[in-house]
């Protein structure tokens, strides 16, 4: 009897031990502040992959920790060391704003964390910046401009008016879209960031004439914008494009009737024909009791690939080149379809346009049109990652 | 031309909203002298309050006219839990207090209302477009906006200079000891003219939302602006929040909407629309440097 007691404890220890060691995952994103639902569906995204497997991701048993870095820099850094001393956590995620990214990742890929993006991806970190650590399953921010750039010069517009806030990513995402359009630029406005009343730079553009407009204003800066552009009657005459940013389900539910028929840039579609989209689709209506949005969808994304890289290295981090090279094989059904990682570790996929609609749940998109496939970022040939 | 007065226009139309906002937060710094920071968060709630009860009910009306009250009673009900304890204290007490309130409105409604923008839609009856003079074609929403902004105006004069509580309001600005001891109930006075103020901040919050997204913490950005405007105006002066308002409005809007072109006359024009794009949101903070400059109490102080 004395000797099975010590033996039976010790056993009841190592299985409690294997068992109680979930892998932790620390995601710091923005929940407060205007933004703050970009980070709540990112999150939501998520857990929705983990509840589906009732708590692990890829068989592996996770712990999911999730913190708001209030959109500022400095709050970010200080979850992410938290995370990494702390909690000892190896996998980080789920960053909205590129300023934040780049007060974080720089910082903890050289800590041989690997980071994996659910939504923010600076070019910086795309070119020269790339590095082993940090993957970006959203996508290269440009991308989505890109895709607009091409569509309008094939839709035949041959002036565009383009309208940013007056800050980095502003000029970045204008940047992406002059890449590929090929007409003529009428003006290129750059507006105070969070600014509220667009009438000024409404009448400067109507008295400019162009053919089209293409306008990159995230959050409530494009809602006001769609609003004040329809009011002022100007949507009738002069179509206007932009970025899936301004028309995600949730944005579209604010701004009404005025972005009916507008044509956007997406990655992801809610109706993109495909077996882990569909599931995907229905199983976020039935948990939230809302439609999905892009950002939903690249959480989801983001869970499921680490849960496939989980799976083939057996839940084991010891040995993160395994891991990363697990990664980097992208084995996973994304609920784009195609997906892959080109060499700077950012998506090779597939960029759609699509259009508002309005169904009996809302307003929501419908895909267009495939306008690039199996598209790389510009910045992919600066990488020399080995 | 038509350019120039369509601008005009819209100068004038942000004035008017900023006017909304400024003459409350001035009649409470200038009677009160109170530093309400929360002032934001009573736009914020007429505007929230409005888009529910539209978006229920289907009529703006409604909205507006369940909306006032609640701003009123919301501004009441902090009169008399917070800003009651603080009159004496230092404004740096208040603004602390205040900055706490802003954080309390933009969590209550998320949590109410959830992260999610509300949607607002301009009326039906005073949607679309009217051409004011060929080849002028203006919102007609906006135009009622400039509309019940000066009607306001106009109401807020007749009660400070023609009716017995605006002598009564005015007198208690100049010695609140005084109209106390002659048998004026100065509590009571001071918790209506709070709610006027902040009912003021929700017809802007409801003039607004057609035009913006309602969503939390919508009053930030206006607070900022409605500051300069009683800082250029003279503080706790109604007739200087008119010119203050008005002064911001234009200045403001005609410099996003015409520094890119006289830039373009000198510089090439990458650079002209960086530096316009830079000095058009800087331009209102240039005028109010210069008009503390010239004169440093405002335009129209109320206790020269």
């Amino acid at each position: 009897m004395k000797k099975i007691l010590p033996t039976l404890f010790f056993l009841v220890i190592t299985v409690q031990f294997v068992a109680a060691e979930p892998v932790k995952i620390g995601m710091i994103t923005t929940l407060s502040t205007k933004a703050g639902y970009l980070g709540e569906d990112i999150r939501d995204g998520f857990k929705l992959a983990i509840a589906q497997e009732s708590g692990k991701l890829g068989g592996i048993a996770v712990e999911l920790m999730v913190e708001d870095d209030g959109r500022k820099p400095g709050k970010g850094k200080q979850i992410a060391e938290r995370f990494i001393k702390r909690d000892k956590a190896k996998i980080l995620t789920g960053i909205v704003f590129s300023n934040v990214a780049m007060a974080v990742v720089p910082k903890v890929v050289r800590d041989d964390i690997v980071y994996l993006s659910t939504n923010a991806a600076p070019s910086k970190l795309a070119g020269k910046g790339c590095h082993p650590n940090y993957f970006s399953v959203s996508y290269q921010n440009d991308n989505l401009d890109e895709v607009v750039g091409q569509y309008v010069t094939e839709a035949g517009h041959k002036s565009v008016y383009l309208i940013a806030p007056n800050y980095p990513a502003g000029k970045d995402h204008l940047a992406g879209f002059k890449r590929y359009y090929k007409g003529e630029i009428k003006g290129e406005v750059y507006t105070k960031l969070g600014q509220s009343d667009y009438a000024a730079e409404i009448a400067t553009l109507r008295a400019a004439q162009p053919e089209a407009v293409f306008f990159f204003l995230p959050g409530g800066m494009g809602i006001n914008f769609l609003k004040q552009y329809s009011q002022a009657g100007l949507n009738k005459d002069i179509p206007v494009y932009g970025p899936a940013f301004s028309f995600d389900e949730r944005i579209l539910k604010a701004v009404g009737p005025a972005a009916l028929g507008v044509k956007n840039g997406s990655q992801w579609t809610h109706d993109l024909d495909n077996g882990a989209n569909t599931q995907f689709v229905k199983a976020y209506q039935e948990a939230y009791g809302r439609m999905p949005t892009l950002y939903a969808s690249q959480g989801y994304d983001t869970a499921r690939l680490i849960g496939s890289a989980l799976r083939a290295v057996d839940g084991n981090l010891e040995d993160m080149e395994k891991f990363k090279a697990a990664l980097r094989n992208a084995d996973f059904a994304s609920v784009r379809g195609n997906f892959s990682f080109g060499n700077n570790q950012h998506p090779v996929q597939d960029v759609y346009i699509r259009e508002v609609i309005k169904t009996d749940k809302g307003y929501t998109n419908s895909t267009v049109k495939k306008v690039f496939s199996s598209h790389v970022d510009a910045y992919a040939s600066e990488c020399t990652m080995q | 031309m038509i350019l120039v007065i369509e601008q005009l226009l819209n100068g004038l139309q942000l004035g008017i909203t900023l006017f909304l906002m400024s003459a409350g937060l001035t009649l409470i710094f200038g009677i009160m002298q109170v530093i309400n920071l929360a002032h934001g968060s009573f736009y914020m709630i007429g505007a929230y309050v409005c888009a529910t009860v539209a978006g229920q009910t289907g009529s703006f009306l409604l909205g507006l006219a369940v909306a006032l009250p609640a701003s009123a009673i919301a501004g009441m009900v902090v009169e008399f839990v917070v800003l009651r304890r603080l009159y004496k204290r230092e404004h740096l007490d208040q603004v602390l207090a205040t900055f706490g309130l802003i954080m309390f409105f933009n969590e209550l409604t998320r949590i109410i209302w959830g992260r999610q923008p509300l949607y607002l839609d301009v009326p039906s009856w005073l949607s679309g477009s009217i051409e004011l003079l060929p080849g002028l074609i203006y919102p007609v929403y906006r135009l009622a906006v400039i509309g019940v902004g000066i009607a306001v105006a106009f109401l807020l004069w007749f009660m400070f200079s023609r009716t017995r509580l605006g002598m009564q309001i005015r007198a208690g600005a100049s010695n609140r000891d005084m109209i106390g001891a002659l048998g004026v109930n100065i509590k009571l006075l001071y918790t209506m003219v709070f709610g006027l103020g902040t009912m003021l901040a929700g017809l802007a919050g409801v003039m607004a939302g057609p035009i913006l997204a309602v969503e939390s913490g919508m009053g930030e950005s206006i607070l900022i602006l409605t500051f300069v405007v009683i800082v250029i105006g003279g503080i706790g002066s109604i007739r200087g929040a008119v010119v203050g308002a008005l002064l911001v409005g234009l200045v403001d809007t005609l410099g996003r909407a015409f520094l890119p072109t006289l830039f373009r006359l000198v510089f090439n024009t990458a650079t002209a629309d960086a530096a316009a794009a830079s000095i058009s949101s800087m331009a209102i903070y240039i005028l109010m440097a210069a008009v503390l400059v010239w004169k440093p109490k405002g335009l129209f102080p109320a206790h020269s």
